[in-house]
């Protein structure tokens, strides 16, 4: 079918405001590749089918709506973990912020400083995973990040790297347009653990690609919060080889417009893929969660695990898919998406999928919303709980599952934290 | 300590009168029974007590040591020292039980203006009580009351109730779903806490619970209001003759 004229013509506005950098290097090809796509589909419009719960207008038009900057005087969520820190402010690599890109078993570059050499291992994952993760559906906001980045980081770990690395986006414009793209490869053996949080811009468009080789094991958590106005579209890409594995948690608060994308493609056999996240909004918040996982091989396990909690009409959203391919077999996938709807007028809207070509396979999938159970709010009160406190309590043991999926008890604990503290904000 | 008098109640949804004017007088140091027929209104009693939604007040009042609580929250009279121990304990997933119990202690103590225990603190006493009680490390780390027997579950009302310290305790049918054994453990566990200072109503359908918690005095309730009250040998008449002497006596 022949892309509309006025997608297209939505597509060169947005993309006018933008330019490939000059020295794109090894990235050029794979950059001007990704044009071609973007051009050949254009940006999503509110028509799309895999766009019917999420307005993409905020996220394609030429100019990003102004987003104030809000300060609730918490520290930053990661401050307590010993990390190597990497710090962009509105999308600019600020070098005094971040410690020095070097650690034990760690290769790290900047994307617009590494693009410049003549070769470099990034340069068969560039673009390529985000490439691989438009089929079958088409994500055009991730090929326009692969086409325009201006800069992320490139993470090789070829062993196992103790200190996590912890990506920090910190907003001071009001009007900042972010676009960053990160490639990590995780080899043989090796151990990667890689946090992110902070609002990064007014408006933000990241992509991670992240490649993990036999028996690597890699742990992504992510904190989406403060800065309420601000407008996010990611996209995790994710290549899981023998026996490795791949974990990823994201906690994402306040927000009026978040749509978390997470493709992962498991290659190899006896691999291990779990996504989670944890979501609370009030208000106009509206985060999207769309999940595609590929089993390719035989005896994997993949479980997504979502949480919502959602009040003031504030609206969740989850879209989450399990694909078996032929030959996949003795594949188990779990998949379950909640919502906790605090009051009549928050939305939850979900569609999970399992699409299976295998014949021995194990696939279940649940999605529920619900009120907060009266019965276990009385009993709390009846103890002595205050109301607002045993709500709280309720509301954090319906996020526990997807919190437990965190595998570090400190890193846990830092999202608790945020969790709890934003509770407190958001009473009544 | 415990004042009832004349007490309405009926269904908030219909138009049905549960309590049909009940008075109850319940002294500090004593033990009060509450038996009676299926539908007497013997568990709208204790849920109305302890603050249950569901439920409308149209006349009379109830006081807590003389002061009026039923347009109290039920946090509220939990923490002037109102327990009620649950006849069908909720399962809480996701809280576990050694959070639940600090919540509500440290809660408490915070209504009442009291220092909030350490968690060091905290620890040592709640181990102690759990012992006695023969509830395992390993049930204090579940979520609260998920996966617990029917008897754990008592135990774990019990334990609440150790830690809570309560002056006035309502046991609704707590007897309920126990084996001899499991019953002999609670109620030793409700003796540990008679007290000069403190209260019991005890709500039963069976004269076994009060072998082993000895009531000073029992009331009988029927349709909505205590129809005849005693001493302990009225319940021992409700074992052999069932409950359609007395209530044939009073009607």
């Amino acid at each position: 079918m022949a892309v509309a004229q006025a997608k297209l013509d939505a597509t060169e506005a947005r993309l006018a405001g933008l330019t490939m950098p000059e020295a794109a290097g090894w990235t050029k090809p794979a950059r001007e590749e990704a044009l071609a796509r973007l051009l050949a589909v254009g940006l999503p419009g509110r028509r799309d089918e895999y766009w019917k719960y999420t307005r993409p207008d905020l996220l394609t038009a030429p100019e990003p709506k102004p987003a104030a900057l809000f300060d609730h005087g918490e520290p930053p969520v990661f401050d307590e973990i010993e990390r190597l820190k990497i710090v962009f402010v509105d999308g600019v690599f600020d070098a005094a912020a971040s410690d020095p890109l070097e650690g034990e078993g760690l290769e790290i570059a900047r994307l617009a400083e590494a693009q410049g050499a003549d070769i470099h291992w990034a340069k068969d994952l560039y673009g390529q995973l985000e490439k691989d993760g438009q089929d079958p559906v088409e994500r055009p906001l991730a090929t326009l990040n692969t086409a325009f980045a201006t800069d992320g980081v490139l993470i090789r770990a070829t062993g196992k790297v103790k200190k996590p690395v912890s990506l920090m986006y910190l907003h001071r414009s009001e009007t900042s347009d972010a676009v960053l793209h990160h490639v990590i490869r995780v080899e043989e053996d090796a151990e990667l653990t890689v946090l992110e949080n902070g609002p990064a811009a007014a408006r933000f468009n990241k992509v991670m690609e992240v490649d993990v080789a036999e028996n690597g094991s890699f742990h992504h958590i992510r904190a989406q919060g403060r800065d309420h106005e601000r407008q996010a579209a990611t996209h995790l890409f994710g290549r899981v080889a023998k026996e490795a594995t791949f974990k990823s948690f994201t906690l994402t608060v306040n927000g009026v417009l978040t749509r978390n994308e997470i493709v992962l493609d498991i290659r190899g056999d006896d691999a291990v893929a779990h996504v989670a996240g944890a979501c609370v909004g009030d208000g106009d918040f509206h985060c999207d969660t769309t999940v595609f996982i590929t089993h390719d091989a035989v005896n994997c396990e993949s479980r997504q695990v979502f949480k919502k909690v959602l009040r003031n009409g504030a609206t969740g959203v989850f879209q989450g898919k399990i694909l078996v391919k032929e030959g996949a077999q003795k594949t188990d996938g779990y998949q379950i998406s909640q919502s906790l709807l605090l009051d009549d007028d928050a939305q939850f809207y979900a569609k999970p999928e399992l699409e299976i070509y295998a014949d021995d396979v194990a696939c279940s999938h649940g999605s529920t919303s619900g009120a907060i159970d009266e019965e276990a709010l009385f009993y709390l009160r009846s103890r002595g709980v205050p109301q607002a406190d045993a709500q709280d309590l309720l509301v954090l043991a319906f996020l526990a599952e997807a919190i437990e999926e965190i595998e570090s008890e400190e890193i846990a604990d830092c999202i608790l934290a945020r969790l709890e503290g934003w509770l407190s904000r958001h009473r009544g | 300590m415990l004042e009832i008098k004349n007490l309405h109640v009926k269904l908030e949804e219909e138009d049905k009168q549960i309590l049909k004017g009940v008075d109850l007088t319940v002294e500090a140091g004593k033990v009060h029974a509450i038996m009676g027929p299926n539908g007497s209104g013997k568990s709208t009693l204790s849920y109305v007590l302890s603050g249950r939604d569901g439920y409308e007040v149209t006349e009379g009042s109830a006081t807590l040591e003389g002061e009026e609580i039923l347009e109290m929250e039920p946090e509220e009279r939990a923490a002037a020292g109102l327990f009620l121990a649950f006849q069908y304990p909720v399962e809480i997933p996701g809280v576990g039980n050694m959070t639940f119990l600090r919540t509500a202690v440290n809660a408490q103590r915070k209504a009442r203006g009291e220092e909030e225990l350490s968690a060091g603190d905290f620890l040592k006493v709640v181990r102690e009580k759990a012992k006695s009680l023969k509830i395992s490390p390993e049930m204090l780390k579940r979520p609260v009351n998920v996966g617990f027997s029917g008897g754990e579950k008592k135990r774990n009302e019990i334990l609440q109730m150790a830690m809570l310290e309560p002056k006035m305790c309502i046991l609704d049918e707590t007897d309920s779903g126990l084996d001899v054994d499991a019953m002999k453990l609670v109620a030793e566990g409700v003796n540990a806490l008679r007290d000069e200072g403190r209260a019991f109503l005890v709500i039963t359908h069976y004269q076994r619970l009060l072998d082993h918690i000895k009531p000073d005095v029992v009331h009988i309730m029927a349709d909505g209001r205590i129809v005849k009250t005693g001493g302990p040998e009225l319940a021992l008449e409700v074992e052999q003759n069932g409950y359609a002497d007395i209530l044939s006596e009073v009607a």
